[in-house]
């Protein structure tokens, strides 16, 4: 049982770093998209 | 847009919920394998939502190079990078099955051979991706050129001698799968299916809004050379 759920632990690891990146990388862009409205403001 | 995100997202929690249901406690337990065999309820979706990323990566290489858009460019890329998500659950999920089963992790057979070349190949296309911005092209011909492992790894077991258990369609007499266990694969199936829409979904929504960034920066740095020095 142990390489069973160590399967479904992997699978569920791969998947939630990738969509905890993906989090990352939307945050990092809205970030992004304030500082150049901000920039153009000035 | 956001509501619509939200109700897929709830469907492919739903989805994954009751897939894994389907694999741990429906689907009956195999004679030989015993519980082990479970695995194949996510390595085989896993398998080909896999080879379906890298076919939605071919397409869209090829049409990036005919017209050169930059949705096609965007939705290439968003294809090969969550295929290799895909792709390295097969490869994680495969030695687990294989060491209770065969007694080992690895073995260089022609289908898991190839399953690595093809990850490889893939990591390297998303690596010239990273490093070279400017080299959209030379990545989408080592895309359409890196997809033809794809035949290959799904054909290996029927055209090799390999320690890789035979395939479960169209494997001749003796393979294939009990109904209740085709029903956990099918769930699964669909389960996984939906969460590779989602994320190449967002992973496309991710690289055009980058892409739109890039246009506005480069669009103020020219505002700022041409407006007059005082």
């Amino acid at each position: 049982m142990k390489f069973l759920y160590a399967a479904y632990a992997a699978t569920w690891l791969i998947h939630g770093s990738y969509i905890l990146y993906l989090f990352s990388r939307f945050r990092r862009l809205r970030e992004e998209e304030r500082e150049l409205d901000q920039s153009s403001a000035k | 847009m956001r509501l619509n995100l939200l109700i897929f997202s709830f469907v492919t929690v739903l989805l994954l919920g009751y897939g894994f249901c389907q694999a741990m406690y429906i689907a009956p337990t195999e004679q030989t394998m015993g519980d082990v065999q479970r695995i194949f309820y996510y390595h085989l979706p896993s398998a080909w939502i896999c080879f379906a990323m890298f076919m939605v990566n071919f397409f869209a290489s090829i049409w990036y190079l005919i017209r050169r858009t930059a949705g096609a460019d965007a939705l290439a890329q968003s294809a090969a990078e969550v295929g290799v998500v895909f792709c390295s659950v097969v490869l994680v999920s495969g030695p687990l099955w294989a060491k209770p089963i065969w007694g080992i992790w690895w073995t260089w057979d022609v289908r898991l051979t190839s399953t690595l070349v093809l990850w490889l190949i893939y990591v390297s296309y998303l690596i010239l991706r990273r490093y070279s911005p400017d080299g959209t092209v030379e990545a989408a011909v080592l895309a359409i050129f890196g997809f033809l492992d794809v035949p290959l790894v799904y054909m290996a077991i029927r055209w090799f001698r390999t320690q890789h258990p035979q395939p479960v369609i169209g494997g001749g007499r003796g393979s294939g799968l009990d109904h209740h266990m085709w029903i956990a694969v099918l769930w699964n199936l669909a389960a996984f299916l939906a969460l590779g829409i989602l994320l190449i979904w967002q992973r496309y929504r991710l690289a055009m809004q980058e892409k739109k960034l890039e246009a506005a920066h480069a669009e103020k740095a020219i505002s700022m050379e041409a407006r007059p020095a005082r």
